[in-house]
């Protein structure tokens, strides 16, 4: 009896001490950037140019174009997921078309960030003449969102009972009228937590606008889509391996502002998972 | 016997290899109730959804045979399928109410088919709710989500969803399935109310039932219709042994 009980207390140790290991990294992670990061941050540096090849000023072109990259992304990569996963989870029949469709999707989400940024450059950027502009980059990214994006939003619409989609089709309602009144807002919530994990993915990626986008220095804002723009993922990587004598406290800064882009979207998508599953009626 | 509503001619229908129905032939009157009994699997829930084409959205299925609905092949190309559906109401063993108030689940088909405007909602939402036999337990809910109606409610708030439509033909698959015997009660009332208007077509959840509200009585078996008249007589002086052992209890 005694030696069970020992056993047991032994057991949940080490489960407690596996669940700290998975934390832990990330809380010194946070607590080291945060420390080390938020001297740096000020209006100043948040609002201004660069200056002095960046030792000093701020990072706002940095900033705007993650923030344009992001919204591109989306702009890009939200209708053509939504799209896919409607067409996927209520149209589509099973074949060996769609089988291969969606082993295709299991596949790009496998692809390393930079093969997508290879794939950019020759396609975006040479092919279609586009330079390493803010529409390459965004459209990249894209592509690089949506195997995310119409996997969690294929998910969301078939964990949608199908009773409904056969209680609208007895009244009258067509496929796509079933789809629009029922089922896409019930599978809203999951659609937008999907939506938004991918362009975090996409936010925080160095590796695809590196070659399709990225200005090293560019102490200017953007003009147009068709303009270069220094991006957060990317100026972080710079100022940390490129310039020599960079301040540390500024490139903790640089990751701190990053940090807190990602973690804003993160904890957005959260708040609207849990608020509409409380508003869920089945 | 009153006018034929609907034939159904020379129907087997098949699952992918597995035979659902076999070779069956029967006319439903107009403005009756037709009951559809017999044990699990013989085909009865699989016919009502043949009426109104929901086994459209099956997969891998084979329909031989006709059905016409007001002398129409509902079968054939030209048959505007939402249309049928509006004509031909149904409703569900399980009561299940879209997400959304009362209110937004009786409109939900008007609504579809384009019919709106406060007066006409107003008069969809009093005559569907008081035929279901709902419109007095509900009338001051009807901004409520129509999840927290009791089951019984659901159940008659989805026959009032049916309703309308105004639709000619009502299916009733085991409607009162879920139910308590008072729930039980006022859907078969509201039942009998609703047949002056319309032709009904129900799968009863007991033989007993099925006696309560039959005018005509069709007993299906194995995807077989072995006997199909007057309910009176069908239920008192069954022609056929199987029927017979059916309604006594022998099996089921």
């Amino acid at each position: 009896m005694k030696k069970r009980y020992l056993t047991q207390k032994v057991g949940f140790s080490l489960l407690v001490i596996a669940a700290l290991v998975v934390v832990l990294p990330i809380l010194l992670v946070i607590g080291i950037i945060v420390a080390r990061g938020i001297g740096a941050i000020d209006w100043t540096y948040l609002t201004t140019m660069p200056l002095e090849g960046m030792k000093e000023g701020g990072i706002f072109p940095a900033i705007l174009g993650t923030l344009l990259l992001t919204l591109g992304t989306a702009v890009a990569a939200i209708p053509v997921g939504v799209g896919g996963a409607i067409y996927l989870s209520e149209y589509a029949r099973d074949t060996v078309l769609t089988r291969a469709i969606r082993l295709a999707i299991i596949n790009l989400a496998g692809i390393p960030s930079v093969v997508y940024g290879l794939f950019g450059l020759g396609l975006f950027v040479l092919f279609l003449n586009f330079g390493t502009s803010i529409l390459a980059g965004s459209l990249t990214l894209a592509i690089m969102t949506m195997p995310i994006i119409i996997s969690s939003a294929e998910e969301a619409l078939r964990a949608v009972p199908t009773e409904f989609r056969t209680v609208s089709a007895s009244l009258g309602g067509s496929r796509w009228q079933g789809i629009r009144h029922i089922v896409l807002p019930q599978a809203l919530p999951g659609i937008i937590t999907g939506v938004i994990l991918g362009l975090l993915r996409a936010a925080g990626e160095t590796a695809p606008i590196l070659f399709t986008v990225a200005a090293f220095y560019l102490p200017r804002l953007p003009r147009s889509i068709f303009d270069q723009t220094m991006a957060l993922p990317y100026h972080l990587y710079v100022i940390s391996t490129q310039v020599p004598g960079m301040p540390v406290q500024m490139q903790y800064g640089t990751a701190l502002v990053l940090l807190i882009f990602v973690l804003s979207l993160n904890i957005f998508a959260s708040v609207i998972r849990s608020y509409y599953r409380r508003k869920r009626e089945w | 016997m009153p006018k034929t509503k609907i034939n159904i001619k020379n129907i087997s229908y098949f699952y992918g290899e597995k035979q659902a129905l076999n070779n069956v032939t029967l006319d439903v009157p107009e403005k009756e109730i037709t009951v559809f009994f017999g044990p699990a699997g013989g085909g009865k829930t699989t016919i009502l959804r043949l009426i109104n084409r929901l086994n459209d959205l099956v997969e891998g299925t084979k329909l031989e045979g006709k059905i016409y609905v007001d002398g129409r092949d509902i079968y054939s190309p030209e048959t505007n399928v939402p249309d049928l559906r509006r004509q031909v109401g149904m409703v569900f063993a399980l009561p299940l109410p879209l997400p959304g108030t009362v209110r937004e689940n009786v409109l939900y088909g008007p609504m579809l088919a384009h019919i709106n405007g406060r007066a006409q909602e107003d008069e969809i939402l009093y005559r569907s709710l008081s035929q279901a036999a709902l419109w007095d337990e509900v009338k001051d809910r009807l901004d409520d989500p129509a999840s927290e109606l009791s089951g019984g409610q659901q159940q008659r708030l989805c026959i009032a969803r049916s309703l309308a439509l105004e639709p000619d033909v009502l299916l009733l698959d085991e409607p009162t399935s879920g139910l308590d015997p008072i729930s039980t009660a006022k859907v078969e009332e509201s039942l009998f109310a609703l047949k002056e208007e319309y032709t009904i077509i129900i799968v009863p959840h007991s033989i007993q039932q099925a006696g309560r509200v039959a005018d005509r009585a069709a007993f299906f078996l194995m995807g077989e219709l072995i006997e199909y008249k007057p309910g009176k007589e069908l239920f008192t002086n069954p022609q056929q042994e199987k029927t017979e052992d059916y309604i006594t209890g022998r099996f089921g």
